[in-house]
């Protein structure tokens, strides 16, 4: 940081939006970005439509440097993102993206144009998460246009002409864009004039020291460096850790709950890192899901389909996979496969490190082996070993954004069709996030075949007696969670199982 | 002034002449986040915010209230309860039984007992939780089957029956009887329920509210404070969706609103949070259908029994017109010369139940095409065969149960021609052999049509008003009784006007509803908005053409013949003006250029004591195609291809009415696949917020969707322009997402038995039938 630049105050956040500078002192820690753009700054666009992430009416757009330069867009959900975790980065809205003189962004035009609105209440929320999709990608197909706005409901269009508009977008601004707004797919260009100006300025704003929040004696505290967060979570074990705030936000939005100290690690670099060794990958705790993803599948491409699946853009966007195995809910859908792949989790306190598999963490429901004043450093996911067969399956009501009622993940290694190692993880079916050991167990040594598969389903009652509830019943859940063991083995000698790979 | 006529403006249309393909009128403000919703509205001094003290019980008296916390929480201004409605403590579209705050008896988990009012939204809801309740909790009925057992009803069992049913059954050569559960279905509006109430002078009240029946919520808000009708103004210029949910159900939210504000003296305003909305608010009923028909081996129906018993809730609210046309659908396209329709309107320890796109009919429609399914699977026949023969007739076979003939059926030709279209026969062949050589996955189609009944069932709400006005500057201020909930309305009327003045449409100022500038407006439903509301505005703007043409003819001294109004202009003989021109002539020669238009429907008239006459004015036809491929192992199922044939007559807006088609197509496709409603065993809807309640999302859209509207069919009927109303209809066409699946688990055996396959056909339920299929039990 060159010293002509005064370090910004530590009790104050700073960001920019749309690219102008906003300082705000005495932040009210839990304070969402909604809830200040529509009561603070009367920024009426983004919609409230269910504060929990869920449906996308919130949507805006957050920009932060690249590693390559330039800057890095990402849509976000407004209603559970807090507004403090905003220092340091640059925040679009459905009204930055028209001209001064009225006319309409190429992607506000597209969607006139293909009657993607009804009732409209869902359009911003759309708007923003394809202003993402137009700066990121270019010339997406069905499948990543889907997949871009998985995180958005509308309730009156059917979508067909939202994602016409989706596929016609790009044309508006084929004719000579000036704006770097209305310049499709920039992110990855070289970063132009506009755009390195920004980059500028977010790093006049960028803070080397911890940001210190106190609200009417409510804390928040946001360290840059590990050493700093170690020292913090030490001194505060009561604290709440927050990462990208998908499960923390709804403490807040949807029960109500009062933080009283929350310590943010979504600005530690060094938890932000993802390093290589010869035998495993190394995932910094605040990597995003969004980040872990391409890794973790370039390792794994048949993990593909369950992090497409895992919430949405927005979601993943914010969310850590960190936070999603710190959370440990029985129904989260990295889990399973890391248990699978007998992943390890490094926890730090202090000044410790250690190393434990991830099977060993969890104890229980909601309970972790974790000491006061412990948190998850990284995760460790060990590399493909060559002769490895990889399965991960979720079911749910809805393909897109919905939680597994079961998830289960299948690494096979065989030797001249016998079992030689199985590994079965599943969610869903217990309270934690479990190994079916006795199912291990009896496939050990078996042979590769439906015969001797189903021989020993059975055994999965003893290491599961799921709940009842609305996502499925108990009795699904078993059944289910059999038959995808079928359908695995199926799959091994090369049959299509899924409807989802049907005719793909 | 110019004279002499340009010849190229006659051959250029106006902008927005009626049948352009014209985008939302909101459009632009919807994408650019400038459209104002209740919520955006500018908020006055010293607003407060409400939120409800919601049951935890099913069925309870209220012992002891103690609401000492609440009033003691942080920035609590106000709290009120039943006791503090100075007027009538209900909000009962039809029937005084559904009280705005609960008076000392519960009657479902999330009835609102008290409201409290603080100077901020988290103040309000953090203290709205403080409540110290104890109850006496009394016997709950939360299922259907305990209600009918216990004879708890609303109101009282309906029967129509022509023929003897029973009779027919029994001689018949072969009969099928069996029970379906048909679930329910949250609106879910991205906008939650709102109101905000703003106090006037001398007591009067300023109200906006998200609604699609501003006169309603005038007329309950007056009674509730125990003012009158013109003491009190309700206003809205959109809604974030609707689709029913906000036809009877935001008069309570604006009477909290209003009390409030009426007690306070300060503006108020309650916006319930999704939690709330979907916990406190009614849905799409679910039923219980137990059908039992008889036919003969060409699959011709002889004699059809329906017995429906729907979860109406703690309340009556509109079950009972929803009801009667459930028994109105039943029949969908099919002629039913002996048929016996019994109807259960049961009272259950749950919200209350209410409109909801299609309003009982998708239930009525879903039974038979049940049952044509069946009798298709007992026949070995292609259901579509079973379908296309039990149709009605266009000359003969052409009344239906409730005596009305029907004059304009279409159903055949749209039949044909969508299979042939979508190339049923061919797709059918080539999925039965893929099925036969694959084990896991199974496919499956169907074809189903739609018949749908236009008009309200109660003949006296078939009627609308308009106002318009024309400044000097030949520019337009319209206002009509219906409400713009995404569907367009306020495009289409617009779009009327224009074309009659023949003028721009952007020279029409389209305007918020209110009930100070049209009263007594029906509920924007029953898909009737454009034929009413068009019709009304029609006629306000032929009023003051007809001015227009008596002035200039006499101020010109030409015929009145002779006056014609073209492109913004006007030609009056050999002398042009622009439409702007002639309005400030018009105006300085001391004419009235405002009127009032009015409209109802001719032809319908109905006696509900029989069931019997003319519900209906006209008929609106569709079909649709759907192909899914099912996992036998899991249940899961994708959509793979839909073609449509929908009718809208002659289309308003074509771009608006694809939309329509579309989104009902979708919606209806939720219905019966992935939105699942829960209750746990305590009466708790578990379902009721998106992370739990799962609407299509993008990807549920099929990847080949083909949706064409039935070329040069204008209505048989003099409705506006001759189009027909697109709003419920195609809802239903996802009748056939739902058949499609069956018909892939019947291929599970070989198409012997028909599935017992429930909606919505979640991978669980879908999984269920398959067990059954193989013998087994899930
Ligand atoms: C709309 C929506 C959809 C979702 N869909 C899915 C889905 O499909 N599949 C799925 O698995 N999950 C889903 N989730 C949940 C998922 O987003 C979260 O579990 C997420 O991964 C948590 O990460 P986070 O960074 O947001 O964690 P946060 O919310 O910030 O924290 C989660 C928990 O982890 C703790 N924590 C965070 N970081 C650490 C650390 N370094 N050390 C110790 N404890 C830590 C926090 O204190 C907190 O208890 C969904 C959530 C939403 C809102
Ligand atoms: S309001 Fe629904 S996702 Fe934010
Ligand atoms: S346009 Fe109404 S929800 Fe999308």
């Amino acid at each position: 940081m060159p010293q002509s630049q005064p370090e910004p105050a530590h009790d104050a956040i700073r960001f920019l939006l749309d690219g102008e500078l906003v300082e705000l002192a005495n932040v009210d820690p839990t304070r969402t970005v909604l809830q200040y753009l529509r009561e603070d700054k009367l920024r009426l666009g983004s919609k409230e439509g269910c504060a929990e992430g869920d449906c996308g009416a919130c949507t805006v757009v957050v920009a932060e440097t690249a590693a390559a330069g330039g800057l890095r867009l990402r849509a976000i959900n407004s209603c559970i993102q807090f507004l403090a975790t905003l220092d340091g980065k640059m925040l679009f809205t459905v009204e930055s993206l028209q001209k001064p003189g009225g006319e309409l962004h190429p992607v506000q035009q597209a969607l006139v144009d293909c009657h993607g609105s009804q009732c409209g209440f869902c359009t911003p929320g759309f708007v923003m998460s394809l202003f993402a999709l137009f700066k990121n990608s270019a010339a997406p197909e069905r499948r990543e246009i889907d997949a871009a706005l998985a995180g958005n409901l509308c309730r009156c269009t059917g979508y067909r002409p939202i994602i016409t508009a989706a596929e016609r977008m790009y044309g508006y601004a084929a004719n000579g864009a000036t704006r770097w707004l209305d310049q499709p797919n920039t992110c990855n260009e070289e970063p132009r004039d506009e755009e390195l100006q920004m980059t500028a300025r977010l790093k006049e704003i960028r803070r080397s020291r911890a940001l210190r929040l106190d609200s009417k004696g409510r804390q928040f505290y946001a360290p840059r460096s590990l050493d700093d967060l170690a020292a913090l979570v030490l001194q505060f074990p009561q604290a709440v850790l927050l990462a990208g705030g998908t499960d923390v936000g709804l403490w807040v939005t949807k029960q109500h709950r009062q933080l009283e100290t929350i310590i943010y690690t979504g600005q530690v670099s060094a938890l932000k890192r993802i390093a290589r060794s010869a035998s495993y990958i190394e995932i910094g705790a605040a990597v995003t899901v969004t980040d872990a993803m391409p890794v973790i599948t370039d390792e794994y491409p048949e993990l593909q389909e369950v992090f497409e699946r895992f919430a949405s853009p927005p979601i993943r966007n914010a969310a850590t996979l960190g936070g999603n195995v710190s959370n440990g809910s029985p129904i989260g859908d990295s889990m399973p496969p890391l248990l699978a792949l007998g992943a390890t989790l490094v926890l730090r306190k202090g000044e410790r490190n250690r190393e434990i598999p991830l099977d060993e963490f969890y104890l229980g429901y909601q309970e972790k082996a974790l000491e006061p004043g412990e948190f998850v450093e990284s995760l460790r996911l060990p590399k493909r070993t060559s002769d490895l067969q990889l399965a991960c399956y979720k079911i749910s009501k809805r393909f897109d954004q919905d939680i597994s009622a079961v998830c289960v993940a299948i690494a096979l290694q065989l030797d001249a069709g016998k079992v030689t190692d199985i590994r079965i993880a599943c969610g869903g079916m217990a309270a934690i996030p479990k190994r079916a050991e006795h199912c291990e167990a009896a496939l050990r040594g078996q042979e590769w075949s439906e015969p001797a598969i189903s021989n020993v389903l059975s055994e999965l009652d003893k290491d599961f007696s799921p709940i009842s509830d609305m996502r499925a019943s108990d009795q699904y859940r078993r059944v289910v969670c059999k038959n995808l063991l079928l359908r695995f083995h199926a799959e091994t000698s090369g049959a299509v199982v899924s409807v989802y790979d049907y005719g793909r | 002034m110019t004279m002499g006529a340009d010849k190229n403006r006659r051959d250029v249309p106006i902008r927005g002449a009626v049948g352009s393909a014209l985008p939302h009128d909101s459009a632009h403000l919807h994408v650019s986040g400038a459209a104002l919703y209740t919520d955006d509205i500018a908020e006055p001094r010293n607003l407060l915010h409400i939120a409800l003290g919601m049951s935890t019980r099913p069925h309870a008296r209220i012992h002891n209230l103690d609401l000492s916390k609440v009033l003691a929480a942080a920035g609590v201004v106000e709290v009120l309860t039943a006791e503090d409605i100075p007027g009538k403590n209900d909000f009962g579209p039809v029937i005084a039984d559904d009280p705005i705050l609960a008076p000392g008896l519960v009657q479902f988990v999330g009835q609102p007992m008290f409201a409290v009012a603080a100077d901020t939204v988290e103040q309000a809801r953090r203290a709205a939780r403080l409540a110290v309740i104890e109850y006496e909790d009394l016997d709950a009925i939360l299922d259907l089957d305990e209600a009918v057992a216990a004879k708890s009803f609303v109101l009282p069992s309906e029967k129509l029956q022509r023929g003897d049913s029973g009779a027919a059954i029994s001689a018949a050569t072969h009969s099928v009887s069996g029970r379906v559960r048909l679930g329910g279905q949250d609106q879910f509006y991205l906008e939650g329920q709102i109101a905000m109430a703003v106090p006037r002078e001398g007591g009067d009240l300023y109200v906006y509210s998200s609604t699609q029946h501003p006169g309603e919520v005038q007329h309950t808000v007056a009674a509730a404070l125990g003012k009158q009708n013109k003491d009190v103004i309700v206003e809205c210029r959109r809604m974030g969706g609707a689709f029913g949910g906000k036809e009877s159900q935001p008069a309570q939210i604006a009477c909290i609103a209003a009390l409030v504000a009426a007690r306070t003296g300060r503006a108020a305003k309650l916006r319930l949070d999704r939690d709330a909305d979907m916990i406190m608010t009614g849905k799409r009923h679910d039923f219980v259908i137990d059908y039992n028909v008889g036919f003969n081996d060409e699959g011709e129906i002889e004699g059809c029994e329906f017995t429906f018993a729907s979860r109406c809730g703690m309340s009556a609210d509109l079950s009972g017109a929803i009801n009667d046309r459930t028994m109105f659908h039943s029949d969908n396209a099919y002629y039913l010369k002996n048929i016996t329709i019994v109807s259960h309107r049961c009272k259950t320890n749950t919200v209350s139940n209410t409109a909801f796109r299609g309003f009982g009919g998708p239930q009525g429609m879903f039974a038979i095409e049940y049952v044509i399914d069946d009798i298709a699977a007992c026949l070995g026949k292609d259901p579509l065969d079973v379908r296309r023969r039990n149709f009605y007739g266009t000359t003969d076979r052409n009344v239906t149960p409730y005596q009305q003939t029907i004059e304009d059926n279409i159903i055949g030709e749209i039949v044909d021609q969508l299979e042939r279209t979508a190339d049923y026969r061919k797709r059918r062949a080539e999925l039965q052999n893929y099925n036969e050589n694959s084990r896991w996955l199974k496919r499956g189609i169907a074809l189903t049509p739609v018949k749908f009944g236009i008009s309200f069932t109660a003949t006296h709400l078939n009627q609308a008003g308009a106002l318009l006005h024309v400044y000097t500057d030949g520019t337009v201020h319209l206002n009509h009784g219906g409400t713009e909930m995404g569907q367009g309305l306020f495009t289409k009327v617009a779009q009327v006007v224009a074309e009659e003045l023949q003028i721009d449409i952007d020279r029409i100022k389209i305007t918020a509803s209110d009930t100070s500038k049209v009263p007594n407006a029906s509920a924007t439903a029953a898909s009737s908005g454009s034929d009413l509301n068009g019709k009304a505005a029609q006629v306000a703007a032929r009023t003051i053409k007809e001015r227009l043409i008596v002035f200039a003819a006499e101020h010109y001294g030409v015929r009145r013949d002779e006056v014609r109004f073209v492109n913004n202009h006007v030609y009056v003989g050999a002398t042009e003006l622009t439409f702007a021109e002639l309005a400030h002539q018009a105006w300085f020669a001391r004419i009235s250029l405002s009127a009032t238009g009015f409209y109802r429907t001719p032809k319908i008239n109905y006696n509900r004591a029989t069931f019997s006459g003319r519900p209906f004015y006209y008929f609106a036809y569709g079909a649709a195609v759907s192909e899914v491929v099912v996992d036998v192992l899991t249940g899961e199922h994708r959509l793979l291809r839909v073609d449509v044939l929908h009718d809208c007559g002659q289309s308003l807006n074509p771009a608006l009415d694809l939309g329509q088609i579309e989104g009902g197509f979708i919606q209806g496709a939720g219905w019966l696949t992935s939105e699942e409603l829960c209750w746990n065993t305590d009466g708790a809807l578990t379902t009721h917020a998106p992370s739990t309640y799962k609407i299509p999302a993008c990807s549920d859209l099929p990847v080949d969707f083909r949706i064409a509207m039935l070329e040069s069919h204008a209505n048989r009927e003099d409705t506006i322009y001759r189009s027909k109303a697109v709003g419920e209809p195609p809802l239903m066409l996802a009748i056939s997402v739902f058949h499609a699946i069956r018909d892939a688990v019947a291929s599970v055996g070989d198409h012997k038995s028909s599935p017992l396959l429930q909606a919505p056909a979640t991978p669980e339920a879908i999984l269920r039938a398959i067990t059954r299929m193989q013998g087994g039990d899930l």
